[in-house]
């Protein structure tokens, strides 16, 4: 015990992570985003590395899978230790989803599943092979229109910096879905699972009560 | 800094609770069952627990759902979302208790895909342990939250045996309060075991906090009767009203008698969480207010007897206070 002490009370954890990968972990990312889909995220905090092709050959499962998202099929190799954001982002290609903490702690990577939403960053890709998936860039209109969330989101100036915004989106969304005229406290209460460092909530909660058009609960206060 | 996904594990995704609990079996020690995943991915990205093989149990619908049992009580599938739980009206109707419970678990989303199975065997969440030290819970010699200088705000008052982390389910309590049973399959045929004998203390066993034993599934938990509709009271307090995991929390049921005013307590089962490594069920509490008026006078008694013989660490004093007065409220406003 004392040599991996320190001092600090408490021994190093025993996390194995390689260090010397970034350029394997580029080719890798850039080898497997689908074909057509605009990726800038190589420098992002959360990779795909450690997971090659060859690696996790299960038997359990069948890796290739045809994945609902926003209305489309969607044929996918998807590993068995693979999250639905690392699916999204790095497979698929839609960035939109963040990830913020990876741990069902920020919101950040929220989209809907039949409607629902869920933690993509906490949920195996597999366990959703049969769901209707939505992230945010499902929501625009047939003609490229934004979702009236998003307009009033806009209208509101709901964001700061931003990064929070499609998972906050994605809550609201499946709120005005199963309660088309939410109170505010309704509103606070669905969008409690997505964190906010900037502290724009109460511009969100304007956003969120304009989109469900209760012009009088959009006070400014 | 820069994270890797979580490592390779081999995946089976079985239709029937019979071919997980078979799968299980044959996995042994090298297997791992995940329900909403909200606990068991955390591991697995921090590559503490590395499973060889893992049995995600999200496809078995016989384990989902709410149903009326023929003796009057009702059966929840262990793979019921907490969502769902809150939402029903069986559960809101008849065990508000457990509806109320199942709302204040962490966030809307966590709620939206954890279950009420995960929820109660979710395992512990002393930091020191998550954080992957060498501990007596991890199969280590030593205890890092019970030190002079240990982080131990979060930790027990009761039951502390080499490790002192606190049972962190606030759907727990609740069930406990209920009398619930608890159903389990596993490789010896089903049994079912009385919510308070589910859980677990270091005392029994420090690396484990359920009854469950490798290969065993929970598939579902049965409310009796006896407490359909009765009076009923849940309060958690926590650093964050989202996520957080409680400080306490309590969840009480009883019967009253007697017109509003002049009621007097028949019975009452009340439970705390977060004080013990197991739902702590407050027999001195029950025993004081039995068959008394359903006074401020009374409640403040409960209060009082609710704490007696805690033990602090050095930085959870105020959980004492807490849980007297929540066990006051429960007794005074159920």
């Amino acid at each position: 015990m004392a040599d991996d002490n320190d001092g600090r009370g408490y021994p190093e954890p025993r996390f194995d992570v390689p260090t010397s990968r970034a350029t394997s972990r580029r080719q890798f990312i850039k080898g497997v985003i689908a074909s057509g889909a605009a990726v800038s995220s190589a420098g992002y905090l959360f990779t795909i590395a450690g997971c090659s092709r060859e690696q996790g050959a299960a038997r359990g499962i069948e890796r290739m899978l045809q994945l609902n998202v926003n209305g489309q099929m969607r044929t996918v190799d998807v590993l068995p230790n693979e999250t639905l954001a690392m699916t999204l982002r790095y497979k698929l290609g839609l960035t939109g989803t963040k990830l913020g903490c990876d741990r069902g702690e920020c919101g950040a990577c929220t989209v809907l599943i039949d409607d629902v939403n869920h933690y993509s960053c906490s949920t195996l890709t597999h366990a959703v092979r049969n769901a209707k998936i939505t992230t945010i860039e499902g929501l625009e209109g047939p003609n490229g229109e934004l979702h009236p969330v998003q307009q009033a989101m806009i209208d509101e100036l709901g964001p700061q910096c931003g990064f929070c915004t499609p998972g906050q989106i994605m809550s609201a969304v499946a709120l005005l879905k199963a309660n088309p005229k939410p109170t505010r406290d309704e509103a606070r209460h669905a969008l409690s699972g997505n964190l906010c460092r900037c502290g724009a909530y109460d511009n969100y909660l304007n956003a969120v009560m304009r989109a469900a058009g209760s012009g009088e609960n959009v006070s400014r206060a | 800094m820069s994270r890797d996904m979580m490592p390779a594990f081999e995946l089976y995704q079985p239709d029937t609770v019979k071919g997980a609990v078979d799968l299980l079996g044959k996995f042994g020690k090298e297997g791992w069952a995940v329900a909403g995943g909200n606990d068991s991915l955390d591991w697995f990205k921090d590559r503490i627990k590395r499973p060889k093989y893992v049995v995600d149990l999200s496809g078995i619908g016989e384990l989902k759902g709410i149903r009326e049992s023929s003796d009057g009580g009702v059966e929840i599938g262990a793979l019921t979302t907490l969502t769902d739980v809150e939402r029903n009206s069986l559960i809101q109707g008849r065990y508000k208790v457990l509806a109320d419970a199942a709302r204040r678990v962490a966030s809307p989303q966590i709620r939206n895909s954890g279950t009420i199975g995960g929820n109660v065997c979710q395992d512990a969440r002393c930091w020191y342990y998550r954080y992957g030290v060498n501990c007596y819970r991890a199969g280590g010699n030593r205890c890092y939250a019970d030190t002079p200088e240990g982080q131990n705000r979060e930790h027990c008052l009761w039951g502390a045996d080499r490790c002192i982390a606190v049972s962190p389910s606030d759907t727990a309590p609740a069930l406990v309060a209920l009398d619930a049973k608890m159903v389990v399959l596993g490789p010896k045929g089903e049994r079912v075991v009385g919510a308070e004998d589910f859980f677990i203390g270091p005392n029994v066993d420090i690396t484990r906090m359920t009854s469950l034993e490798k290969g065993d599934v929970l598939t579902a938990i049965r409310l009796p009767a006896e407490w359909s509709g009765a009076r009923f009271y849940f309060e958690k307090v926590a650093d964050r009203n989202t996520w957080d995991f409680p400080l306490v929390n309590i969840a009480a049921a009883m019967h009253v008698s007697g017109a509003a005013g002049s009621e007097k307590i028949d019975k009452i089962r009340i439970a705390a969480g977060a004080v013990q490594c197991v739902p702590r069920r407050l027999t001195a509490v029950e025993q004081v207010v039995a068959g008394q008026p359903k006074t401020a006078d009374t409640a403040m008694l409960a209060g009082r007897s609710a704490v007696n013989g805690a033990t602090p660490r050095n930085f959870n004093h105020f959980k004492i206070p807490l849980l007297q007065n929540l066990v006051t409220r429960a007794i005074r406003d159920a």
